[in-house]
């Protein structure tokens, strides 16, 4: 099958307006005898089924938390960007087109970027509206600050838990819907299946996570907002539970996988600690905005400071690497996060990394708090030269700005980070790949949508700060209800779709097979033992830096792993029970299938761009190398073994943006 | 407001507003009392005024009364409504950590205020009735001369009931020193004059009962020394 | 360290359930609570016996998944933090930990330390938003000023993750933390204005009707609440529900 993005015509600016003008809507009534399914409760998973709710669908809403409002948006904590311009500062939606576009280094879809800068402004005056308390400057007016990759503050904040408030706010918005009766919602529920009935998605398999029992649902189109697949690395940022079950479920019936191997590696995260770390805890790249990064000079120190003989505040600035802002004077601290991420790689590999395992970076705060200090005391008129009082009032600021987040450092590495610089390294924490969809986000399986970061369109290799949220609620409030009803105003006959044909009968034995297979193996490692030796397999051979050896060992380890996976896993209890092992075998499964596809992807892209990095492919500097020829999206056909997985092309075309080697100096 | 009392809010709401009256009572018995201690003469005037005053005796009264009731049934309501809250208790729970003694133990605080009530009614609240409304003898005499003074001192003789009037004004001071601020909370008085509320409540829910204390103390030792 | 752990196990929710002692040894002081428990779950799978179920999800302390009653406190004894950010320094060598569940009528178990917190979705359900359509055409965001301390306020009040700490320390089990974090938020923005009344109205009557306790201000919430939700809240919640009562 050829692939189709089906990108309106006309001018860029023009494209999203003249499309809604264009596609069939569905009468109120008639919303009334659809039915849409959507796994995932999340920004994306929740705000469409609010908005499908709203207009009057039928909504059935799944999530495997026991409440839609766990989804691990919650956890996101910088900000949203949106092309407001309220800081004056030559901000416009065509500017944040641009910034994403080159942020993602030239691997996005023009139109579907351009589209989600035009509809970032709306998200923040309904987010407003529906009470989401953003930060507020003294005049009582939006505040914003800047992220990395952009030479404006366009980003909207609530503390350091913008991702929960605004979580919170499209839990809000399905509260509403649920007490109307018009969202059923399904909490402790995983997506096992989905189920296709003559070429169409019209309903999925689930499983009640409390009972154990399956279940059937039909509908007449099936939405998935289920997140990434960081957890593919075992050690990642994102929730425990986070899974690619559903996108890869629905891979296995014919949706295309999209650049499977475009991954981002945050560059603040708290270090591991040792073997028993079972997640990763980011530190929110607003932090850069008053953190500076740096490494001791000189091998001596480095290890006086391993050792514990130096305490970094000790060191003299001479004798400090402020890498960042050495390589990069532009953007300083604050490049896009793949070049930060590689940068902290570059110098740990050196021999310069700061903790006893030697991948630690600074984050220093003591200048920060020092010109903060300053500013507020002058503001007070008190003594700019005190330095115990400067200092003292610059640690308010800095708590104001950032407390939550140097309690949670603290709670974690016990020490105190408004006294002695944080230690971060990076850590995986967004995957920009997804399944592949085109611009009315439905993926190659009619009826089936994908939503969020479950889908790949909006951030090319490399997704920039802030924007992760404002694709979640784009989708899910201004994109998806509108594009839905095209299709859906082809069913408004169609009728309820019944639940006992031999599709779901099918679906519903497949699933169960799966599950008696791991009931029954009795083996003799545990679930969560594979998922670590997987893990370590991607973060050492798909990590964040790739050659072709090293992927074609990846390749055949996890091949090999996936065998014994299914000859030796020991899952303990019963089918019919609360079974968290159960319900992490069938995900870790999953991972084992897509972190293959993921190194083929990887081993295919012979170019460096954005989280991407080739080895061989590289310029003298160490920057990544794009090359033209990798000009297109790889979306993969799933064919029985990911090692058979079929490649189609979509080829990116450019009208509107020249493309360049992306350059932060 | 229908049904306001069969809400959460509204059952604390009323406990509160019990509370603060029952205060107020306490504070204006106090002053009375004090009086004792200061003035005889005084005493007895103003206890054969409270006596007989008719709108302290037909309308004070019974309101006072049904707080009382009111204040005591509302408790049990909710103590029972409560417990039924959690079924299962936990094998181990760590209280103190998070919550000061009286505020978790105000159901035997309250309790044993309650026995001292029974008490305090038996030694006077039942007598004066007998006298007043059942005999009759509104005159508030007794040998020629007032006899509120001389029934309270002679009430104080007895060192085992001193001792449980004793008793039972700690248990007060417990009680109120989580009632008082509580009820503010209640009302839903939690602002910038939080704080010093919270410390005149503690003045009060130690110095009233501490004052009582003293009366009773005061009256028995002027007896037996 | 080693430790003895004293666990709360209940097979299903008809299960009458018991206490279960546990021996682990080789505890790291930098390990999280939670991946102490992930040890003693893989020591239980290879052995063969059948792991603790509790429940977790981000591990950073805002999804309010976990919920584990710890030596007697909601959260354990550290201050302001979930139980997944509690970390094994706060205990030591030879410690006998008592793990139960949160315990509450409405929050019944579903598998030793699994509880089903459905009940503070229902008060949610009951007026926990603000009815405003999705659309591209709600007015400015920047159309009403907003004072930087309300704002700041109403952040304060919806920080709370929904964990039920609250409840579960309660020694009534009351929901009053929970149900005015939320009441709060919206009572103090104008966007909240419009519904007030029925807001408080219907969730106060919703939470009652769950079956949580009544508050009777001993103050436990606050201290356990991992993010510090102020019992101001509670005072405001009280006052907005008591004139919304006047009105009728």
């Amino acid at each position: 099958m050829a692939l189709d993005s089906k990108i309106p015509q006309g001018p860029l600016a023009d494209k999203w307006t003249k499309h809604k003008n264009d596609i069939n809507l569905v009468n109120p009534a008639n919303k009334r005898l659809i039915d849409v399914i959507v796994v995932g409760t999340g920004l994306a998973g929740g705000s469409a089924a609010a908005t499908l709710a709203e207009l009057g669908y039928n909504v059935k809403a799944f999530c495997f938390q026991d409440s839609p409002r766990r989804a691990h948006s919650i956890a996101a904590q910088g900000g949203i960007n949106a092309a407001k311009n309220y800081q004056g500062d030559g901000d416009s939606t065509y500017r944040l087109f641009y910034d994403t576009v080159k942020g993602g280094d030239y691997r996005s879809r023009e139109a579907n970027v351009y589209r989600l800068a035009e509809v970032s402004a709306n998200i923040i005056d309904q987010c407003v509206a529906q009470g989401v308390p953003f930060a507020r400057d003294y005049g009582g007016l939006l505040d914003n600050r800047s992220f990395g990759g952009v030479l404006v503050s366009r980003t909207f904040y609530a503390k350091g838990q913008t991702g929960q408030q605004l979580l919170l706010g499209a839990y809000s918005a399905m509260n509403r819907q649920i007490g109307r009766g018009k969202i059923k919602m399904y909490n402790r529920h995983e997506m096992l299946d989905v189920v296709i009935v003559d070429g169409k998605a019209r309903g999925i398999i689930a499983r009640n996570l409390v009972t154990g029992e399956l279940e059937r649902h039909s509908a007449h189109a099936v939405v998935l907002g289920t997140g990434g697949y960081g957890n593919v690395f075992f050690l990642s940022t994102n929730a425990m539970g986070s899974n690619v079950t559903a996108a890869w479920r629905a891979h296995k019936r014919g949706a295309y996988f999209a650049n499977p191997c475009y991954t981002q590696i945050h560059p603040t995260c708290i270090p591991v600690s040792g073997d028993h770390q079972s997640k990763l805890t980011l530190m929110s790249e607003s932090l850069r905005n008053d953190g500076r990064i740096w490494v001791p000079k000189h091998k001596k120190d480095v290890e006086a400071i391993r050792s514990g003989k130096l305490k970094p505040t000790q060191l003299a600035e001479d004798d400090r690497d402020y890498y960042l802002e050495r390589r990069y004077p532009a953007f300083g601290n604050l490049v896009p996060r793949d070049v930060a991420s590689r940068a902290a790689k570059e110098r740990c590999d050196a021999g310069y990394g700061v903790n006893a395992t030697g991948e630690a970076v600074y984050l220093d705060f003591a200048a920060a708090i020092i010109r903060y200090g300053k500013e507020k005391a002058h503001v007070k008129g008190l003594n700019e030269n005190d330095d115990a009082l400067v200092k003292e009032l610059g640690k308010e600021v800095v708590k104001a700005k950032y407390g939550n987040l140097f309690q949670m450092y603290e709670k974690i590495v016990d020490e105190n980070p408004y006294e002695t610089p944080m230690m971060i390294f990076p850590a995986v924490h967004y995957t920009m790949g997804g399944i592949w969809v085109d611009y009315n986000l439905q993926t190659t399986i009619p009826g089936l949508y994908a939503i969020g970061e479950a889908n790949f369109s909006d951030h090319g290799s490399n997704r920039l700060g802030a924007s992760a949220l404002m694709q979640g609620l784009a989708d899910g409030y201004f994109v998806l209800p509108y594009t839905i009803g095209d299709y859906l105003s082809k069913d408004i006959r169609t009728g309820a779709i019944s639940t006992d044909s031999t599709e779901f009968e099918e679906a519903e034995k497949n699933a169960l097979e799966n599950i008696n297979h791991f009931i029954n193996n009795k083996g003799t490692k545990s679930v969560d033992s594979f998922h670590r030796r997987l893990g370590k397999i991607m973060w050492n051979k798909c990590g964040m830096s790739r050659n072709e050896k090293e992927l074609k060992e990846a390749i055949e380890e996890i091949s090999t792993l996936r065998k014994e996976f299914y000859k030796d896993v020991l899952v303990p209890g019963t089918a019919d029970e609360f079974n968290e092992q159960l319900a992490k075998a069938g995900r870790v499964a999953d991972f084992l299938e897509l972190g293959e596809l993921f190194a083929k992807d990887a081993l295919l892209r012979e170019e460096s761009a954005g989280g991407h990095f080739r080895e061989e492919h590289q310029t003298p500097e160490g920057e990544a190398k794009r090359r033209t020829e990798f000009q297109f999206v790889s979306a993969w056909e799933y064919k029985g073994e990911p090692k058979d997985a079929l490649l189609h092309k979509e080829p990116l075309v450019y009208e509107n943006i020249e493309v360049k080697e992306r350059s932060y100096k | 407001m229908s049904g306001i009392l069969s809400s959460s809010i509204g059952r604390k709401f009323a406990m509160a507003i019990s509370a603060l009256f029952l205060m107020i009572f306490l504070l204006q018995h106090f002053a009375i009392n004090i009086l004792s201690v200061f003035s005889p003469d005084t005493f007895n005037e103003v206890s054969h005024f409270m006596g007989t005053f008719w709108v302290i005796q037909y309308a004070l009264q019974p309101v006072l009364i049904f707080g009382v009731v009111f204040h005591f049934v509302m408790g049990f309501v909710l103590e029972i409504k409560n417990t039924k809250a959690r079924q299962i208790k936990y094998a181990v729970n760590n209280g103190g950590a998070n919550s000061s003694w009286m505020s978790r133990n105000m159901i035997w605080s309250g309790l044993a205020i309650l026995a001292f009530v029974v008490l305090h009614f038996i030694d006077f609240w039942i007598p004066e009735i007998n006298i007043k409304y059942i005999q009759g003898d509104m005159s508030g005499m007794h040998n020629g001369e007032f006899r509120y003074f001389h029934e309270l001192v002679e009430k104080f003789h007895n060192p085992l009931r001193v001792g449980a009037y004793c008793l039972a004004f700690v248990f007060l001071a417990l009680h109120l020193l989580h009632g008082f601020e509580s009820a503010f909370q209640s009302v839903g008085a939690n602002n910038k004059y939080t704080k010093g509320l919270k410390n005149f409540s503690k003045i009060y829910a130690i110095g009233i009962p501490a004052g009582f204390i003293f009366i009773a103390l005061f009256h028995h030792l002027n007896q037996i020394l | 360290m080693n430790l003895t752990l004293k666990i709360w196990r209940q097979k299903n929710a008809n299960d009458k359930g018991k206490m279960v002692d546990y021996q682990i040894s080789d505890v790291s002081p930098d390990m999280s609570f939670l991946e102490m428990l992930d040890v003693l779950n893989n020591q239980l799978i290879e052995k063969g016996d059948s792991p603790v179920a509790f429940d977790h999800d981000c591990r950073e302390g805002i999804c309010g998944m976990c919920s584990l009653y710890i030596n007697g406190e909601a959260h354990g004894p550290d201050r302001r933090v979930t139980t997944c950010q509690l970390h094994m320094r706060m205990f030591k060598d030879g410690d006998t930990i008592h793990i139960e569940p949160f315990r509450a009528k409405a929050f019944p178990i579903i598998k030793d330390l699994v509880v089903d917190r459905s009940a503070f979705d229902r008060v949610q359900h009951a007026g926990g938003f603000i009815s405003v359509n999705t659309s591209g055409n709600t007015q400015d965001a920047n159309s009403i000023p907003i004072s930087k301390h309300a704002a700041d306020k109403a952040m304060d009040a919806a920080t709370c993750i929904g964990c039920g700490a609250c409840v579960a320390s309660c020694k009534n089990s009351s929901a009053m933390l929970f149900v005015s974090a939320k009441v709060s938020q919206y009572a103090l923005l104008p966007q909240g204005q419009v519904e007030a009344t029925d807001r408080v109205l219907n969730m106060v009557q919703q939470m009652d009707d769950e079956g949580f306790g009544n508050c009777t201000n001993t103050g436990a919430c606050e201290v356990e609440c991992p993010k510090g939700i102020s019992l101001e809240n509670i005072a405001r919640m009280n006052r907005e529900y008591l004139s919304a009562s006047f009105k009728g």
